[in-house]
């Protein structure tokens, strides 16, 4: 069975390259090939899930060896897969997910005379996402994280004629790279400290860890705090959160996938992944859960300022994120419920962002709410699918997000103590603040009054509803969204499937789960109600009013790009152009000066000869006498 | 007569001959101050036999005035042609080593 | 007597030279089929050599040792260890491509023009460096590596000065200056570093008698042949700096900016990923090998200079508004992992280095030929006369891209392998310097990054909207380095399997071992 994990990989891989060499003669055929190939990791995907089903809990770990990679004396990395629960539930999301958006992009982008190069990237994306998913060591997981960005570089700068989705591309790949020092100097510390970063060695299992129980304190800290900077540039988690929102310069089910269910949830994969080395490291732990809890402030805070409807979501998306993270920071209490959410979420960012691009195509690629309006009548599909992504999104009691993100919110309580309470806290304004955004969302494009208008060429937008193509993947992730939460919560089928991966206590809750329960419910009414009265009684304005100073620094993400700019942008250019200078005149000045002066004394030594012969024969006669001089004056002595 | 005088006589006719080299621009007076050196020499060459009482100083003084014969045969051949290349025989016309 | 094989690798370039020199003027074309089929002809035999080799074997294989100058106990003294061999076939892989590639380079300018370009003599002087550069790496005798070394500065500086880049600012005669101050100053870097090793070579000589590498080091190894400290130092460094002036470390790397920037693609291919890992192949040899004392001394501030390299060679290669210029100042901070790697002394970063030395040389050459291609057709090496071209020339483009995805060491391409056992490897013995020249992979990204933007991306530029894409030839070039690029990225097993003994060996010679882990495995 375990031969089968290769191919997972292999068919996606076999795609892209056939798409991206294959030339034009695949135009016509080169969306399909990509969609089948990625259906045919799914159904691989498929028997070996039903595989480890059938398997007892403690077995369902199967290892592939392929080959070794680079063996050097003392150092040895080999391609190696290992599929489990955790791998497992990867693996279903990405090639399931990954299918529908494959499908969804037919239709989408039908109309673009590079199709066929898009579904190359697509499938490229979808071979180095599951490579990171199935890697037994962090250095081949480490093939798969930078494949996934180049992936994502390649996508979100798909449209490169646009300056700005050339720009994002790269920004993208640059702030990931940030974090890829991290993951880099994570293995190198791994290999200084154990010899080796292959998990089993290294993380063990739950019950009985491996090197790391031997490590001090110190040093899994570190390696944990820079796996932390590493989840933190893929996961576009504060400090490294700027990239996500220009990433949405990419074609929509990019953002889809990519931006919203699989890449950017790397970042909790490596964490969960990495457990008992966070376990063992609780400082790492407790700045794992801040992180969460800042960055699940600050896009929720984002998603509430943007007018264009793929930024608020991605602002959501990090939000969403920073629960799973903070999860995962809490250690064996929440990891579970960090994937879980994970999961859940990628359904219904996936939908929800579909629909996003539903809209899109019907309105002339307009992503500014504030001039849609009204268009559940124009939209019905898209409307309903993204109204159950919406219920699922702010946990409306009975859909996935709620049963997913309400254990997050009741095991930060569980944490204990005030670190408990502030976490619990954060996450409970988090789950009101995520309330009124989307509830904005909602109401500025499905409700209210039609708000567009012709263009400058006098095209009035005519919003239709999307292909078949386009709306069927829309209502397999509605139904994921509605179901999946209450699927897995049902007798914890999710809870008993992970745990033995990541392992799984209790903790120690001072409140009851029916307090965190109401209290959510709370909140959640609340924030839909700020949203109704702001945006639902009254008519929205077309041109945004111009907003309180948060709304302001909230619609500049939190002024993070200025920072940037001003510091590194600005700051790098004076230091490479200073360089440049420093390079020329002062080391280059040092060589061409010796050079210089050599010469200078060479031309003042070629005055002396001025081809009179009197003047050589002063020379000769002033030399005779001064060894004439200097003879005699040895003889006196 | 003391024999030291002819040696100051030798020194003063060589001093003579070099200035003249040194200041000179005519080709010919510098060519006939550089003879007056070397009689200058051979004067001194002279006096020195007749003061050591030996000969060698006398028969250096035939080997000088051989070479003497044969410097002015292929010196005054190089004014010569100077002179007819130049229509001049100033030692500074002839400069042709400076760059 | 066997055949000797070593002699003949790098004889039939020298001789192929030869015959490509006397070819008439006016059978151009057959001059260039000529160098190409010699070219070809070493690869095969640069390919039999590694077949030969076998990895597990004596340390020097396949020796050749002949008496030359009895008096001085110079001999002709050629075998190949690990790390020879595996540059061995790097110089006869590349040669054929960048003769390939510059195939129309050397033609005479169009009517009119004054200058003489003998087309012959570029293709000559390609195997004549080519002869000299293999016969560096066979060289087990001290002063045979100093004749060669110095010797391949003169086809060098010709296929510099006298060839140059046809797209320049300014008028014939800017250009002309241009390139010959880079010639020049290429030339006198270099004559200067090989002077001083001339003093070494002969300090060498009068402390141990012979010029044998092996019975130096050998008789240093146990212990017959004792140089005072000071002594082994002075040496080391007169050797060390010839070497850091090729290779080329921070601060005397000046001249590698000019001479890629005024020279063609090919040939600045031919400096970067060919003449300079002499450099660096000569200090894990020579250096290592006959000064390990001094070697271990000088350490910390070699690796100081080699972090600078790296950082500032990055950082520089930001700030350039011309294309060839950015991708040497990249190369700078490529050498400056390699040098690293070479003086971290643990198995892996010497592995690391010499792997690096082989990847390097074929992602540079990717990377650089494409920009050749690139300038060529535009006529322009400023990166603000390019924009769009990804629309024009998708081909060119995504060679362009992978060729610069390899510069930044993508994982999954091959100098990701290289740099990370090199910074792992230099890690494990210096956490802090591996941590800085960490940064160095962002701002790897950046400069490749900024580049592909700033070219290939957005509004087509009228000037290149006209732009062919890549040619039957240059597509040939190129293609078959981007499969390497990835292969050895996913399999670098055969390299290493080369490269592992000969760094063992490298290792004792330097009486290093690897640091332990923290927590032993055997738990």
């Amino acid at each position: 069975m375990e031969n089968l994990i290769a191919l997972l990989i292999a068919a996606p891989l076999l795609g892209a390259a056939v798409l991206l060499t294959g030339g034009r003669r695949l135009d016509a055929v080169g969306h399909w090939i990509g969609t089948i190939l990625a259906a045919v990791s799914f159904v691989f995907g498929a028997i070996l899930f039903a595989d480890l089903l059938g398997k007892n809990a403690e077995d369902r770990t199967l290892i592939q060896h392929l080959w070794t990679w680079i063996p050097v004396e003392g150092f040895q990395a080999d391609v190696t897969f290992r599929l489990d629960q955790l791998s497992m539930t990867f693996v279903l999301l990405i090639t399931g997910v990954g299918s529908l958006i494959h499908l969804y992009s037919i239709g989408y982008m039908e109309h673009d005379e590079r199709r066929r190069r898009f579904f190359g990237y697509l499938n490229l994306f979808l071979a180095a996402m599951l490579l990171l998913v199935l890697a037994d060591n962090y250095l081949l997981l480490y093939v798969g994280w930078e494949g996934v960005g180049l992936a994502s570089y390649l996508l979100i700068g798909f449209w490169q004629h646009k300056p700005s989705a050339a720009t994002a591309a790269k920004k993208a790949f640059l702030v990931n790279r940030v974090g890829d020092m991290g993951l880099s100097i994570a293995i190198m510390l791994m290999f200084t400290t154990f010899g080796t970063f292959a998990f089993g060695p290294v993380l063990g299992s739950h019950e009985k860890p491996g090197l790391v129980e031997g490590a001090s304190e110190a040093t899994l800290t570190g390696i944990a705090l820079m796996l932390l900077l590493a989840a933190c540039g893929k996961s576009a988690q504060v400090p490294l959160q700027s990239w996500l929102g220009d990433a949405m310069e990419g074609p929509t089910p990019v953002s889809a996938l990519i931006h919203a269910a699989t890449m950017v949830t790397a970042g909790v994969y490596l964490i969960v992944r990495s457990a008992n080395i966070f376990n063992l490291a609780p400082d790492a732990q407790l700045v794992v859960t801040v992180v969460g809890g800042v960055t699940l402030l600050f896009g929720a805070i984002v998603g509430c300022a943007k007018d264009d409807i793929k930024k608020a979501l991605a602002g959501s998306t990090m939000s969403q994120i920073g629960y799973m993270v903070l999860a995962a920071g809490l250690g064996p209490i929440g990891y579970v419920f960090a994937i879980m959410h994970l999961v859940t979420h990628g359904f219904f960012k996936a939908g929800l962002f579909l629909g996003a691009g539903s809209v899109m195509h019907g309105m002339n690629d307009e992503v500014d709410m504030r001039k849609y309006g009204g268009l559940r009548k124009y939209m019905p599909v898209t409307f309903v699918t993204f109204g159950l992504g919406y219920l699922a999104i702010i946990g409306f009691p009975g859909l996935s997000g709620f049963f997913s993100k309400d254990k997050i919110i009741e095991a930060a309580f569980a944490k204990g103590g005030t670190e408990g309470w502030i976490l619990g806290g954060v996450a409970l304004l988090g789950a009101a603040i995520t309330a009124f955004y989307m509830t904005r969302v909602m109401l500025m494009t499905f409700f209210g009054e039609k708000r567009w208008q012709p263009d400058a060429e006098g095209h009035e937008p005519h919003p239709h509803e999307s292909p078949k193509s386009m709306t069927i993947p829309m209502i397999v992730l509605a139904f994921g969204s509605v179901f999946a939460g209450g699927f897995f919560s049902i007798g914890d089928r999710f809870l008993h499937w992970l745990e033995p991966v990541t392992g799984h206590s209790h903790g120690d809750s001072p409140v009851s789960a029916l307090t965190v329960t109401l209290a959510t419910m709370v909140v959640l009414v609340i924030g839909v109600a700020i949203a109704y009265a702001q945006y639902g009684r009254r008519p929205v304005p077309v041109v945004a009013p111009r907003g309180s100073l948060l709304t302001r620094a909230a619609r500049r993400d939190l002024l993070q790009d200025d920072f940037n700019h001003v510091v590194l942008v600005r700051g790098g250019e004076h230091l490479t152009r200073s360089l440049v200078y420093v390079d020329h005149t002062l080391v280059d000045g040092v060589v061409n000066g010796t050079a210089a002066s050599v010469g200078g004394l060479s031309g003042r030594m070629r005055k002396l000869q001025n081809g009179y012969a009197r003047s050589y024969a002063v020379s000769m006669f002033g030399g005779a006498a001064i060894l004439v001089a200097a003879t005699l004056l040895m003889r006196a002595v | 007569m003391n024999p030291v005088n002819y040696l100051y006589l030798a020194a003063l006719l060589f001093t003579i001959g070099a200035t003249g080299v040194l200041i000179r621009r005519n080709a010919i007076v510098v060519f006939m101050c550089i003879e007056l050196m070397l009689n200058a020499c051979n004067l001194a060459f002279v006096a020195f036999s007749r003061m050591h009482g030996n000969l060698d100083g006398q028969i250096i003084a035939f080997f000088t005035m051989v070479v003497a014969a044969a410097e002015v045969v292929v010196g005054l051949a190089i004014i010569v042609s100077l002179f007819r290349s130049r229509h001049s025989a100033s030692v500074d016309d002839a400069s042709l080593m400076k760059l | 007597m066997s055949f000797p094989l070593l002699t003949a690798t790098a004889a039939l370039p020298a001789i192929g030279a030869i015959a490509t020199a006397a070819v008439p003027a006016a059978r151009r074309t057959a001059a260039k089929w000529l160098a190409l089929l010699v070219s070809l002809a070493t690869l095969a035999l640069a390919i039999i050599v590694l077949v030969r080799f076998d990895p597990d074997g004596a340390r020097y294989q396949l020796t050749e040792s002949h008496a030359w100058i009895a008096d001085f106990g110079v001999r002709y003294e050629l075998g190949v260890d690990g790390i020879g061999v595996a540059l061995l076939a790097l110089t006869a892989l590349l040669i054929p491509f960048i003769i390939l590639a510059g195939w129309h380079d050397a033609d005479p300018l169009e009517t009119g023009s004054k200058r003489w370009r003998p087309t012959q003599g570029f293709f000559a002087l390609i195997l004549a460096v080519e002869a000299m550069v293999i016969i560096s790496f066979e060289a087990t005798d001290v002063f045979l590596f100093y004749i060669f070394f110095e010797a391949m500065l003169i086809p060098m500086y010709f296929l510099i000065g006298g060839f140059g880049d046809r797209a320049h600012a300014g008028s014939d005669e800017k250009a002309a200056a241009q390139r010959s101050y880079a010639a020049v100053k290429f030339l006198l870097y270099n004559l200067v570093g090989g002077l001083i090793m001339l003093a070494a070579v002969i300090g060498l000589y009068v402390v141990a008698g012979n010029f044998s590498l092996q019975e130096i080091a050998e008789a240093r190894a146990n212990g017959s042949l004792d140089m005072a400290t000071n002594t082994e130092r002075w040496l080391f460094l007169g050797f060390f700096f010839a070497f850091a002036v090729k290779a080329p470390l921070w601060p005397l790397h000046t001249w590698l900016p000019n001479a890629m920037g005024e020279a063609t693609a090919p040939v600045a291919v031919l400096i970067t990923a060919v003449v300079d890992k002499v450099g660096t192949f000569a200090m894990l040899r020579f250096c290592l090998q006959l000064f390990p004392e001094a070697s271990k001394w000088a350490t910390p501030a070699i690796l100081v200079l080699a972090v600078i390299s790296i950082i500032y060679g990055a950082l520089l290669a930001v700030g350039q508004r011309d294309i060839k210029r950015l991708v040497a100042y990249a190369s700078i901070s490529h050498f400056g992992f390699i040098i690293m790697g070479i003086f971290a002394m643990t198995s892996q970063g010497q592995s690391g280095a010499t792997l690096y030395m082989v990847n390097h040389g074929i992602s540079t050459a990717a990377l650089m030929l494409v920009a050749g291609f690139l300038i060529s057709r535009r006529g322009s090496r400023l990166i603000a006369d390019y924009g769009g071209v990804q629309k024009v020339a998708p081909v060119l483009a995504g060679t362009f891209l992978i060729g610069g995805l390899a510069t930044l060491s993508l994982p999954g391409l091959a100098p990701f392998v290289s740099e990370f056992l090199v910074l792992v490897g230099t890690f494990a013995r210096y956490p802090v310097i591996g941590i800085i020249a960490t940064f160095g992979i962002v701002l790897a990204a950046l400069y490749t990054l900024v580049l592909y933007q700033r070219t290939m991306t957005g509004p087509v530029k009228p000037e290149v909207s006209a732009m062919p894409d890549l040619r039957a030839r240059e597509l040939l070039v190129v293609a078959p380095l981007v499969v390497l690029l990835i292969f050895l990225g996913v399999y670098p097993k055969p390299v290493t399997d080369i490269v592992n003994p000969a760094v063992k060996s490298t290792m004792s010679d330097v009486h290093k071992k690897d640091p332990k882990p923290e927590v032993e495995a055997a738990k």
